[in-house]
């Protein structure tokens, strides 16, 4: 790509400085930026221009900047990951154009706080998996990996959901702040295959209970989450989860 | 006995080409020192070392576990699966993560797959097989009894992995499928799409969260180790904790505990630009190397073949593509500098050179990756790279997708590579299924890392180290999907067992917080942190991470000769020396504060980086990952010289300064011949 490409953009940002402290947007000028660039290189550029002018950086998470740690996710101009299905680091600067005026907030959500600018606690999703987000197998007990045959179509059902990368942005993205995508890609998961059936009452029944616990809300079937989902993991988890909940329930849970 | 493996191995001995009067290159950059002996391998024979080893290993009582105390530092594979297995056993463990959630490990981003000698394509695979394999593919400078253990508890971890739900891909039949990856000629990788770190991590995070609930773990995400705690002199010296920092109040905390296992990851990002995530670092391993801890083989570096390029100065990291991608895909470069920048497909076929099956007939484009990677450099400094030209020269080469599409449909290929592909459109805009891929070597992994004896543990007692974050197992290259293999073989089967030999003497002393080594090393990390936030100085962290990352891609990086090496030990001394005294670091410790956090991590990159190019220095031969332009053969293929560098390179730290100390491990082979590699 040419410099001529190169846009300038108007960038206004969420700033607080800790948990305890009101935040508010602020407004920030950045030129030069190249189409190939992604979002938070982008941010990375923006940085080092405050560096140089004496004002504190921004703070936001990011990782492994190849979509699958699930550690970024910012809402941009209202939409959990920005305007295209992908994480943020994988949003690239082609996505927009020169003379846009970006509006980068964090996820927005009860259950997640924000700690600084950009940064929230998510550590709910920690919680809950805690609750029967596994199975229970310690190590060097398990059979032999060929002794339980599992039909290709059940294997496929369950890594498709278990690419789920827990970056919340289904939460940010619900007008109720649910975590029912999550929570139901987890439950499909597990529930898909031989090995998670003996604990698939318990583990819903808690995972739902923790869930209630930390704040999120209820699902509405609106669907923003699964149109925000990077993985794209499909609204019909949440109809498993319901359904394994009603089951656990007349099981006696 | 030496088994006899029809393979395509010449036995031309390499070390009659050693030149008599070599010299030692990098002499006055360190001194040398008393040899260095693994005193915990078994003798015998060699497939039942690590049944001796788990028998001698003492046990600790089930009622003594649960006052016995575990620090683990980091949580992919090779932390989360032995946080979780000695949780299950029922010591107390802590958890340290530096990332949100102990599921974000970096293990995550691993594509390809894992190997295990399941041999259930019955194509001629054995442990045995498996192990030959990982030697030779290491160039000869890995251990043979870890390797062999490695290659034995394999199956345990497929088993274990299928157990916890990991959604590995099958067979129409429900069995697991496999398929043959990079440098090996059966079929025994194990995977989950192009997502199998993922899936595998997720397995182990699950295991983790299982025991945090029953109480057996806790975990510190959003803690980082910034100081090893070492209680004692001499023989007598014990690692007893750590002082992390949380990253979110900025709070200098202390951790005690009986046994510190450091499970932190690989220093990739000492190169800046590299495949790993933008917080893996060597900290926790560098700040246990100045305490006493030995480096081994710091300089071995992988440096992976299919990435994709560098499109600007922007760049923070570079994307791996899976080499599995290697199975189907066809590499080629034009034939002709002049249509370099003509699209390619319009490129007819006796244009092209499709140069790894011209050079490597067997193994075509399957050869290991430091081959490929060396041959694609090649290919671009002779000008025949393709894309756009950065500094003056095309790095790229064509990974083509369009014979394999004809053979097996778009349909056959989207089910393999699906996610690969996308993520590769959306990086560069253009689509793979339409135009040939572009693809350039990228900085991925080290081989080397803390020395460690067969029980995995560092030259301070009570110091393990695994994973990536040791040297043990890959020698000078390590083969595709063997990472996960050996993050996982060290977490849940190995030091579950070898740890117990050393708590068996525990509990120890009780120490807390008045202990003189705890007050000395709180001290080493307040010193520091206040050091960054005063010196208030003109450049940003990130500048000085972008040099040292320079330097060492272009004198430590592929290819590196003793004048280049000496260069960057040159420039990485007036870049530390300056890093000190002007580094920028705004804001204070009492917050979330991500340029204080950098700043001691590019620290302790500038330190390794030195010590990496003194290691490059010293080892005056070329092997796996390491190429020194002085030791080739004459079809510019790596020459080893093993009458003189048939050993691990361990190094003291010898104070700041001061030139390290070089201790050495002889390597020698009982099961398996030494032979120069070869795969035409």
């Amino acid at each position: 790509m040419s410099s001529n490409d190169n846009m300038s953009l108007t960038l206004k940002i969420w700033r607080q400085p800790d948990a305890a402290s009101a935040g508010a947007l602020h407004t920030y000028k950045l030129d030069d930026v190249s189409p190939d660039m992604s979002f938070l290189e982008m941010l990375d550029v923006l940085n080092e221009q405050l560096n140089a002018n004496n004002e504190d950086p921004i703070a936001f998470d990011s990782d492994c900047r190849e979509g699958i740690c699930g550690t970024c996710g910012l809402m941009i101009n209202g939409d959990a990951h920005g305007p295209e299905v992908t994480t943020t680091c994988q949003l690239h600067m082609r996505s927009f154009v020169d003379g846009e005026t970006i509006t980068i907030e964090p996820w927005r959500a009860t259950a997640f706080p924000v700690l600084k600018d950009l940064v929230v606690d998510r550590s709910a999703f920690d919680r809950i998996i805690q609750q029967g987000g596994y199975i229970s197998v310690n190590t060097g007990s398990a059979p032999e990996a060929h002794s339980v045959p599992v039909p290709r179509e059940d294997a496929q059902r369950a890594f498709n959901v278990a690419t789920c990368i827990a970056c919340g942005a289904c939460v940010a993205a619900c007008p109720n702040g649910s975590a029912s995508l999550f929570m139901g890609a987890k439950i499909t998961h597990l529930g898909e295959l031989p090995q998670g059936q003996p604990e698939r009452d318990s583990r819903v029944v808690n995972m739902v209970a923790q869930h209630d616990h930390e704040g999120f809300g209820g699902c509405t079937n609106i669907g923003m989450c699964t149109a925000a989902c990077p993985k794209e993991i499909p609204l019909d988890v949440i109809s498993q989860l319901n359904k394994d909940l009603r089951t656990a329930m007349r099981h006696g849970h | 006995m030496a088994h006899e493996m029809p393979d395509t191995t010449t036995h031309a001995d390499p070390s009659k080409d050693s030149p008599a009067d070599m010299t030692d290159d990098a002499v006055g950059y360190y001194t040398p020192g008393e040899p260095i002996v693994d005193t915990k391998a078994p003798e015998g024979p060699i497939a039942n070392r690590w049944q001796d080893r788990k028998f001698e290993a003492r046990l600790v009582n089930p009622s003594n576990r649960r006052k016995l105390s575990v620090i683990i530092v980091g949580t992919g594979l090779a932390g989360a699966s032995a946080a979780a297995t000695l949780g299950e056993a029922g010591y107390n463990v802590k958890s340290f993560c530096y990332q949100d959630s102990p599921r974000r490990a970096h293990s995550i981003a691993a594509q390809g797959g894992i190997n295990a000698a399941k041999n259930y394509k019955e194509d001629g695979d054995s442990v045995h097989r498996l192990f030959y394999d990982t030697v030779k593919g290491g160039d000869y400078r890995s251990r043979e009894s870890n390797v062999y253990r490695l290659a034995e508890v394999s199956t345990n971890i497929i088993d274990q992995c299928v157990a916890q739900g990991v959604p590995f891909a099958r067979e129409y039949g429900g069995l697991l499928d496999n398929r043959s990856f990079g440098g090996v000629q059966v079929s025994r990788t194990f995977y989950a799409r192009g997502q199998t770190g993922q899936q595998l991590l997720i397995g182990a995070y699950q295991a983790l969260e299982r025991q945090v609930a029953a109480g057996t773990v806790e975990t510190f995400t959003r803690h980082e180790m910034l100081e090893l705690i070492v209680v004692g002199e001499g023989e007598g010296r014990r690692a007893r904790g750590i002082i992390a920092r949380d990253m979110v109040t900025g709070a200098v905390e202390t951790h005690l505990a009986d046994v510190v296992v450091l499970a932190s990851g690989g220093y990739g990002n000492v190169f800046y630009l590299s495949t790993n995530a933008m917080g893996c670092n060597v900290t926790a391993v560098w700040r246990a190397h100045r305490k006493g801890a030995y480096m081994a083989n710091p300089c071995y570096t992988q440096i992976h073949p299919t990435c994709i390029p560098v499109s600007g100065a922007h760049q923070s990291k570079l994307t791996l593509m899976s080499e599995s991608l290697r199975n189907d895909g066809r590499i080629w470069v034009p034939k002709n500098e002049a249509d370099c920048d003509k699209d390619p497909r319009e490129i007819p076929e006796e244009d092209r050179d499709y140069y790894l099956e011209r050079i490597y007939p067997s193994f075509g484009n399957l050869v290991p990756r430091d081959i490929a990677s060396r041959a694609a450099k090649n290919v671009c400094d002779e000008g025949r790279g393709v894309g756009p030209k950065v500094e003056g020269v095309r790095r790229g080469v064509y990974l083509d997708f369009a014979a394999a599409i004809e053979r097996l449909g778009r349909d056959g290929i989207e089910e393999k590579y699906d996610n690969l592909l996308d993520m590769y459109e959306r990086i560069t805009g253009e689509n793979p299924y339409e135009v040939p891929m572009r693809i350039y070597p990228a900085v991925h992994y080290v081989m080397g890392g803390a020395w460690v004896d067969y029980d995995l543990m560092s030259t301070i007692p009570g110091l393990f180290v695994t994973g990536e974050a040791n040297f043990s197992d890959h020698g000078a290259n390590r083969l595709g999907a063997s990472a996960l293999m050996q993050g996982l073989a060290d977490g849940y089967f190995v030091l579950p067992h070898t740890i117990r030999d050393y708590l068996a003497d525990g509990p120890f002393e009780k120490i807390d917080e008045s202990h003189p080594a705890v007050v000395e090393a709180r001290a080493t990390v307040e010193q520091r942190i206040n050091h960054f936030l005063n010196v208030k100085g003109t450049r940003s962290v990130d500048s000085y991470h972008r040099e040292l990352g320079n330097i060492m891609w272009e004198y430590c990086g592929m290819e590196r000769t003793e004048d280049g090496l000496k260069k960057a030990i040159d420039l990485i001394r007036t870049l530390k020396d300056d890093f000190w005294r002007n580094v920028k670091v705004l804001g204070t410790n009492e917050s979330l504060n991500q340029s204080l956090e950098r700043a001691g991590r590019v620290a302790d990159f500038i330190e390794l980086g030195e010590l990496m190019c003194i290691d490059a220095l010293n080892r005056r031969e070329s092997c796996g990952g390491h190429f020194r332009a002085e030791s080739q053969t004459e079809d510019n293929e790596a020459l080893r010289h093993d009458d003189l560098f048939a050993y691990v390179a361990a190094w003291e730290f010898a104070g700041d300064g001061e030139p390290p100390i070089l201790h050495k491990e002889e390597l020698t082979y009982t099961a398996i011949e030494m032979k120069q590699r070869s795969y035409k």
